[in-house]
């Protein structure tokens, strides 16, 4: 009996059961549309964070307060530690010095708190960040209309902003034509002397909804700190990608000089994109996993669901085996008949799984991006490739038993089997 | 002579249970080539595992058996399959056909277990041909009365060419007219080619029809026949 025999038989045999081949093939179809629905979603996830990250640029390093091994963990240079020194402006002059860090091209201290935006009846609270004329190259903004705050604004302490493409939309409905209009923040009026370029998301979020003003004014007016010159966050530009780590030894041999702290004792953080990459890829990584794993058992539930049928339907087919075996069929044609059954089972099920779980992530793309997260689900070979020889691989593993059943069954025993 | 079947001292022992059941004792006749051949006997003489011995389902525990000049007490599983294949043509009581199958594809099946790939639907044609049926080859067995599925489950029997046929009560299941169809068919392919015939059976109006009857009793040869041939001929 030759394989396209085989799939024939195995065909008519399970067409002349619908109801009972469709619910066990349910199982399967399932099982790879989780799979390969659940991975597309993790990496998609995986994606989208990755290209924000990069999107921030490259020589980008991140300098906070507090130990990133210490209790408040990464990222708690907003929040003050017990003993921890605050990063000050003098702090950031001594980053600055090219005598002291060689590898670092620009620094732009920040300091940000919340803030409500009002022009007319529209108002909405946003942060705002007191930021210095270099911010605008470290972060590579590009201005839409009118230009960012120079180095007059920051010595006149003048009440200027700079807004975000969406703040300028939610206050003015708009985001062209609104330079020389004034705005209030905090009650305070300020006069718009530019728009930035739409960015989307980045590593902290979208930052398009935020307004930035210059720092000096920020310090005397709206954002008040402990000390008169300290600041939250640090952006250091270093001179090229492959100087990144080296500038970050060399910030932090001057920070543990100026805050007097041992080594492995810091009292900041200094964090680089690739740090951020390697976080973010090693969170959704194992997202990934846990998501495909708990796809795949289910896939396994379905394995056990086409042995059970298989074996219900070894037992109905007794007679139907001894008579086969009676008529000339080995062994092995009885085997490569009850596995092609089984096989042919979980690789329909493989293919609508397969259709299915790219329309789930097809969905659940469409439901990010309706709701205005910049996400895809990618639907890769590898998980087609993975979902799909693992349900061959299961159809198979769990047709063997029945299979070797049928096979082994005694021509006389089955013949006279009622 | 020229014997299609040596049957020397068959011995046949199976456990049911913790008992040992001895349902051939030492049983030895020869079946010539061509004969039609009855075996009677009456429940637990050893009839139903005789045939399956003859119809090489089953190996002998003991003694020796010869089918068309080769010897098969000895064979395992596959080579049997292989010899059931290629000598022996089936006819059941409960004609043991695949429902879903169409007539044809149903007499198609020892072909398709013997390999043959080319010329099989033309040779299965030939054969419901011969069992009067050329005009129901696509109908499936429940299309089909009793005795047109028993007409389709001798054609699948001789689509081989077979050294014999053995038929398990082929009318057990039919009304006595139908019945009698059916075993001229048999007669009738008897006759014209020459296929070794065996029935087992319960029935004396179809062991009249025969040549011969071998009886069995308590797992012995009651007799084997051999007088009632002479008489016959």
């Amino acid at each position: 009996m030759t394989f396209g025999q085989a799939l024939l038989e195995a065909l008519e045999s399970l067409s002349g059961n619908k109801l009972r081949s469709g619910l066990t093939v349910l199982g399967i179809v399932i099982g790879v549309a989780a799979v390969i629905a659940m991975l597309a979603v993790g990496n998609g996830a995986q994606a989208s964070i990755t290209g924000s990250i990069s999107s921030i640029g490259t020589n980008l390093l991140f300098v906070f307060r507090g130990s990133a091994d210490g209790p408040q963990g990464p990222g708690g240079g907003n929040r003050s530690g017990n003993n921890d020194r605050p990063l000050t402006l003098a702090d950031a002059e001594a980053i600055d010095d090219p005598f002291a860090a060689p590898s670092v091209e620009s620094v732009a201290p920040v300091i940000q708190g919340n803030g409500v935006l009002a022009f007319g009846g529209e108002n909405s609270t946003t942060t705002i960040s007191g930021v210095t004329p270099d911010y605008s190259m470290v972060r590579n903004l590009e201005m839409s209309e009118g230009e960012f705050i120079n180095q007059e604004h920051i010595l006149g302490r003048m009440s200027v902003v700079v807004l975000g493409p969406e703040a300028a939309d939610t206050i003015f409905g708009r985001h062209d034509g609104v330079v020389g209009e004034t705005i209030r923040i905090e009650g305070q009026p300020f006069r718009v002397i530019g728009v930035l370029v739409a960015r989307g998301g980045g590593a902290f979020g979208s930052e398009d909804g935020e307004a930035y003003i210059p720092f000096t004014t920020a310090q005397a007016r709206l954002i008040k700190r402990g000390s008169p010159d300290q600041i939250d966050i640090l952006f250091v530009q270093a001179t090229s990608a492959e100087s990144v780590p080296q500038a970050s030894d060399e910030i932090a041999n001057i920070l543990r000089q100026r805050h007097r702290t041992p080594i492995g004792d810091d009292d900041f953080t200094v964090f680089t994109q690739q740090d951020f990459l390697q976080t973010f890829e090693a969170i959704t990584g194992v997202l990934t996993i846990f998501l495909g794993g708990i796809a795949g058992i289910s896939l396994l539930v379905g394995g056990i669901g086409i042995m059970n049928i298989m074996l219900v339907s070894v037992t109905e087919r007794t007679r139907e085996i001894g008579l086969r075996k009676a008529l000339g069929a080995r062994k092995k044609d009885i085997l490569l008949q009850f596995l092609t059954e089984s096989s042919l089972l979980s690789l329909i099920g493989g293919i609508i799984g397969i259709l299915f779980g790219w329309l789930i992530a097809f969905v659940v793309g469409k439901v990010a991006t309706a709701t205005g997260n910049n996400f895809v689900p990618i639907v890769g070979t590898d998980a087609i490739v993975l979902s799909t020889s693992f349900s061959a691989i299961i159809g198979l593993f769990f047709g063997i038993y029945p299979a070797s059943r049928a096979a082994s069954l005694e021509p006389v025993e089955a013949l006279r089997y009622e | 002579m020229d014997w299609v079947i040596e049957a020397r001292d068959l011995v046949k022992t199976y456990k049911m249970g913790e008992v040992l059941v001895e349902a051939l004792r030492g049983v030895s006749f020869n079946i010539r080539r061509g004969e039609v051949v009855s075996i009677m006997g009456p429940s637990g003489s050893g009839k139903s595992t005789m045939m399956n011995t003859l119809g090489c389902l089953d190996r002998p525990t003991a003694g020796e058996y010869i089918l068309d000049g080769e010897s098969v007490a000895s064979l395992n599983d596959d080579q049997l399959a292989s010899v059931r294949n290629r000598k022996i043509g089936f006819v059941f009581q409960s004609f043991n056909l695949l429902s879903r199958q169409t007539a044809i594809t149903n007499v198609e099946l020892p072909l398709r277990y013997s390999g043959m790939n080319d010329g099989r639907r033309a040779r299965a044609m030939e054969a419901l041909q011969a069992v009067g049926l050329g005009d129901r080859m696509t109908h499936r067995p429940y299309e089909l009365s009793g005795g047109q599925q028993q007409r389709v489950a001798v054609a699948r029997a001789i689509v081989n060419n077979p050294a014999i046929i053995m038929a398990d009560e082929p009318t057990g299941n039919l009304d006595s007219k139908v019945g009698k169809e059916i075993m001229n068919l048999l007669l009738n392919l008897n006759k014209e080619l020459g296929t070794t015939l065996i029935i087992v059976t319960h029935d004396p109006t179809i062991a009249e029809q025969t040549q011969r009857v071998i009886r069995l009793r308590d797992g012995l040869l009651e007799s084997s026949g051999e007088q009632l041939e002479g008489m016959k001929q």
